[in-house]
């Protein structure tokens, strides 16, 4: 029995749901996006897993997948200056509490 | 070997991520995520894909987390332990759930792919990264550097206060 490409993708649909959930789920800014972190990870796994099993192999996909990853940390960085913001104005990062541009 | 090697790097991966999403302790999230994203580096490796398993170990294991567990400790940490989750956390778990259904549902399709992995060498990866892909590869790095001065800008001390 080997490792097919079917293995992967449900491993990354297993992983993107986790990450749903905890996005869903969560109130503190910084867990949500620890979750969003996950989902970024698992739409890799596929991108990644595609470009293995493809005949003959191609670079394309693994070259996104580096795209998405320069993605995340410039992201990452944002949030976590957007956070930090948020903490010194209101002194809190429950995004429940973050309200001001509701009308 | 290497279905064994699979189903533990995703048992890895799947109770790194559980764990994210569980724990009351945002520290042990923080810990916990590196866990998931180093299994998924691990996956990586079973897919030959040795550059994605380093970049992965660095940027991830080496710059995310740091970064997030530096924002936890500036930002207050009793705050974390009260905080509960989101009341509707049912209908999240539903729709993760539906979510996941979908998927699989429909991944089940025959698909035109090889049943053997290929591999891909460094040396293959970098000219098509910097030939083919050249221009976007430029555009990340400008997207990199703004969202870098931006983050410097937003974090900075004073500035406008409200």
């Amino acid at each position: 029995m080997t490792v097919t490409l079917l293995h992967f993708q449900v491993l990354a649909a297993a992983l993107f749901s986790i990450g749903i959930y905890g996005v869903l789920a969560r109130r503190s800014a910084v867990l949500i996006l620890l979750a969003l972190e996950l989902m970024l990870n698992a739409v890799n796994i596929n991108l990644i897993a595609y470009a293995a099993y493809m005949e003959p192999v191609r670079a394309t996909g693994q070259v996104i997948a580096i795209f998405v990853i320069t993605v995340a940390a410039a992201e990452v960085g944002l949030a976590m200056a957007i956070i930090l913001r948020l903490f010194r104005n209101r002194t809190s990062v429950d995004v429940d509490e973050v309200d001001i541009m509701k009308w | 070997m290497t279905p064994v090697v699979f189903y533990i790097l995703a048992a890895i991966c799947l109770a790194g991520a559980l764990g994210v999403v569980m724990t009351r302790n945002v520290v042990y999230a923080a810990l916990l995520l590196l866990l998931a994203l180093l299994g998924v580096a691990g996956l990586y490796l079973v897919l030959l894909a040795e550059f994605l398993a380093l970049v992965q170990v660095l940027i991830y294991g080496g710059a995310i987390i740091i970064v997030a567990l530096f924002v936890i400790m500036l930002t207050k940490q009793e705050e974390f332990q009260a905080m509960r989750d989101n009341p509707q956390w049912p209908l999240a778990a539903l729709a993760a759930i539906a979510v996941f259904v979908i998927l699989f549902l429909s991944m089940r399709e025959g698909s035109p792919f090889a049943s053997e992995r290929g591999s891909l060498g460094f040396a293959e990866l970098g000219d098509t990264l910097f030939a083919q892909w050249a221009v976007p590869f430029e555009v990340a790095s400008l997207v990199l550097l703004v969202a870098l001065i931006g983050a410097i800008v937003i974090a900075r001390e004073g500035g406008e206060e409200e």
